[in-house]
């Protein structure tokens, strides 16, 4: 693949001055490669984790225990309504002196890097979101639905794959979809903690070529073009989830 | 016979969906379209936020050795150089806020305008104008601060003058660009949220197009503009935070530097940043509620 | 400027507004199939049938808030369906109340009526607000002149959507179905106002589904269904002798 667009970028560079570095010297295009790939990693990574919280802490606000139903309230409220990058800070530094390290030939290495808490930081963010999310999607349900589900001999959870998360999932779509958009463009943050993503990347090439303008091109390509293909299949997504007839 | 595609479900008590489906749809179009949630910061945070800031300081006073000062003299005697900075300058949190301020200005300003333009009549305007709006709307906002940090010329060479270009400056400028996206679609979105009838009939009475706009459709939408646009500010107020990445003097930046001065002990660590959100809330705090109070309002009035 | 004073050639024994084979297609749908109609000033006609036959459509053409795909409209001589059309100065002529008021909610009603005549006509505030307190008068509603639409019945409304238009000193009044969104308590004040203008010397273009209202002030009577005009006559030819077994249907559905 590089070998084909090499020769076209290294001629651009050379008559126009557009230094596309990455394009064609080996040792730049595998960096950038390794970056998208870390950059994909970390939002599937930070948007299954978020899931998960989702899941756990809409189930847990349904709980009977007081205590734990404030907490996921307090939980949601502390995650919503302060700044992520200071989250992904407050992870990182704070949390991060908690976590045990081992010994990685001479130095401390901690069991999570940052990788790791960027995921763990944009999981519980993207997270606080989903609980309410899927707590709406879940009491949309009319139990008179779960009912003629049961008195048709499905059992319990037979009922909640075929008939309840269907629909439920149908209610919660629009809205997670807003949500992983808005994973998409924080996950840039995880700069802030030298997680070797697309924008720390962009930036180690310019410093190391001298050709900022080039690779800010790429970098709003690469964002301004994710969210575009994000936002276009989540409008086909839910145009074919669509119940017809209702709404 | 009934058009298949204007059925509204009946209401019945045997209901395909509950109600609260319809509002999560509703509420799920109005963040798509806002661009963002809706803050809703109560007192219940702010307590929450001081009993953290509290529990973080009594163990780290715990855990101080000894000769060294615990956390809440630390913070005591760091507060004043986190929130003004050093004697005679603004920076710390006062340089946050003003940046929030000088960004929300040039930001509206240019999104009004860009809003505008997205309702003009000549095609072109309105396509590039969409264009614009969209393209700013869905760039990460560290994306295009640091575009800004790295571009923009250190200084402005007008021949008779040279003008330096601080980096405060520039955090300005990088913030200013969102802001307007989002503030472009908020003035859109509340044109063509009225009724085609005010248009039609302003038309009937002969009023030009500019007259139309100026004298009849834009005073009715500054009321629904007012609690979108109020709650970017509080968004962008949280996220000015980011330009210490770039090495502007700010709260955040400070905070790194009074730890270190105080030896990267990591008791403090927490007290500090518990400090600095603290600061943040005080200030958003008011600002939201009063936007909700300002929503409230003006939806009792239409 | 093309200026769409009333064209030198016009003398008022003709047609006020003349409509002749207009065509009108929204798309694939046509709504207007060949209508033609002629109103004499002073005339006061109203034009009745069921949904979707394009009476709607027909008066809102004679606005130019829609054009037409062929045919001619003119209004006193000067042709409607033409590319160079000053549009405000048409409408400087032509007023128009709509079935849904839109009434401007941030003004009161003194200042809704007096909008226009001050900033489209350009004349003196003084004499627009003196005219504005005889027009509040003239339908009915002393008290209210500074009490905002919101504040307002949908009738008192209506009114003052009226009061609007006639700010303008139009020559000709086009009304769309004005009472159909009102109870049926408030649709006679609103009507009693139309009457009076109507005997005054106005000419009206009324869409209504108010048959006791079109027999007893009407001149003229246009009965349209499916973009054609069916049938036409004066109230007392049309409402006991109609001819056309659509017409005889249709009233008496309705009557």
């Amino acid at each position: 693949m590089l070998d084909a667009i090499a020769p076209f970028f290294k001629d651009l560079y050379a008559t126009t001055g557009y230094n596309f570095i990455i394009f064609y010297e080996e040792y730049e295009y595998d960096r950038f490669i390794e970056a998208i790939g870390t950059t994909i990693n970390l939002i599937l990574a930070s948007l299954i984790f978020s899931l998960v919280v989702g899941i756990v802490g809409a189930w847990a606000q349904g709980t009977k225990y007081t205590v734990l139903r404030y907490c996921i309230a307090g939980y949601i409220q502390f995650f919503r309504n302060t700044p992520p990058f200071v989250q992904i800070l407050f992870f990182y530094f704070v949390l991060g002196n908690f976590v045990p390290s081992y010994d990685a030939g001479g130095y401390q290495e901690s069991i999570i890097g940052n990788f790791g808490w960027a995921v763990i930081s944009l999981g519980f963010f993207a997270g606080s979101f989903n609980v309410e999310i899927f707590r709406s999607g879940i009491e949309a349900v009319p139990e008179s639905t779960k009912e003629a589900a049961e008195a048709l001999g499905y059992t319990r959870l037979q009922s909640y794959i075929h008939i309840v998360f269907p629909l439920a999932f149908r209610v919660c779509l629009p809205s997670l979809n807003n949500n992983l958009v808005n994973l998409l463009k924080t996950t840039t943050l995880a700069y802030g903690i030298a997680v070797p993503e697309m924008m720390y990347t962009a930036n180690q090439i310019w410093s190391d070529n001298v050709n900022v303008p080039e690779m800010m091109i790429i970098l709003f390509l690469f964002y301004v073009g994710m969210v575009a293909l994000l936002v276009w299949g989540m409008h086909k997504w839910e145009k074919n989830m669509k119940i017809p007839g209702y709404g | 016979m009934q058009n298949r595609n204007s059925f509204k479900p009946v209401a019945t008590n045997l209901p395909v969906l509950l109600p609260i489906a319809e509002t999560a749809k509703r509420n799920a179009l109005l963040e798509r379209h806002e661009g963002t949630f809706r803050l809703n910061l109560t007192r219940s945070h702010l307590i929450g936020l001081i009993g953290i800031f509290l529990v973080l300081g009594g163990t780290a006073e715990a855990a101080t050795p000894a000769g060294m000062i615990g956390p809440f003299e630390a913070i005591f005697k760091w507060m004043g150089f986190l929130l003004w900075g050093p004697e005679g300058t603004l920076k710390g949190f006062s340089l946050n806020l003003i940046i929030s301020f000088f960004s929300m200005l040039v930001g509206t300003v240019a999104g009004v305008t860009l809003g505008l333009m997205q309702v003009s009549l000549l095609a072109p305007v309105r396509s590039g104008s969409w264009f614009v709006t969209q393209f700013f709307r869905n760039s990460p906002w560290l994306v295009l601060l640091f575009t800004i940090m790295f571009l923009f010329p250190y200084e402005i060479d007008l021949g008779f003058v040279v003008i330096p270009v601080p980096d405060w400056i520039k955090a300005v400028i990088g913030f200013s660009l969102p802001v307007m996206a989002n503030i472009s679609e908020v003035v859109r979105g509340a044109v063509r949220s009225l009724p085609s009838g005010q248009w039609e009939s302003a038309e009937s009475l002969a009023f030009n197009r500019r007259q139309t706009m100026w004298m009849i459709i834009l005073p009715q939408c500054v009321k629904r503009m007012i609690p979108p646009w109020i709650n970017w500010y509080c968004i962008l107020a949280m996220a000015t935070p980011l330009c210490s990445i770039m090495g502007v003097e700010e709260a955040v930046s400070f905070t790194t530097q009074a730890l270190n001065a105080e030896g990267d002990r990591p008791e403090l660590i927490p007290v500090f940043y518990s400090f600095l959100m603290i600061i943040f809330f005080v200030y958003t705090y008011p600002i939201a509620r009063w936007s909700i109070r300002l929503e409230k309002k003006f939806a009792v009035k239409t | 400027m093309n200026n769409v004073a009333t064209d030198t050639n016009w003398t008022p024994d003709q047609p006020m507004v003349s409509i002749r084979e207009v065509h009108k297609s929204f798309g694939d749908l046509e709504v207007l199939k060949g209508v033609s109609m002629d109103i004499m000033k002073g005339e006061c006609i109203c034009i009745i049938g069921p949904s979707g036959s394009g009476k709607s459509t027909l008066i809102r053409c004679v606005n130019a808030l829609n054009d037409i795909q062929s045919g001619s409209i003119l209004v006193e001589g000067q042709e409607v369906n033409d590319p160079e059309l000053d549009k405000l100065e048409l409408r400087k002529k032509v007023g128009m109340v709509f079935q849904q008021y839109n009434l401007f909610p941030h003004k009161s009603a003194l200042e809704n009526i007096m909008m226009a005549p001050v900033n489209v006509l350009k004349q003196d505030e003084k004499e627009v607000e003196e005219r504005a307190r005889m027009l509040i008068k003239k339908v009915r509603l002393e008290g209210k002149e500074n009490s905002y639409p919101g504040e307002l019945s949908g009738g008192q409304q209506q009114r003052v959507a009226i009061a609007r238009s006639l700010a303008m000193t139009p020559d000709v009044m086009l009304f769309d179905e004005v009472t159909a969104a009102l109870d049926p308590e408030t649709v006679k004040e609103v009507l009693v106002t139309i009457q009076d203008l109507a005997e005054e010397g106005m000419t009206c273009i009324l869409v209504t589904h108010e048959m006791g209202f079109a027999r007893e002030v009407a001149n003229h009577i246009y009965f349209t269904d499916r973009g054609v005009i069916v049938e036409d006559g004066s109230p007392a030819n049309f409402f006991d002798d109609a001819k056309d077994p659509r017409t005889k249907e249709f009233l008496s559905q309705i009557l």
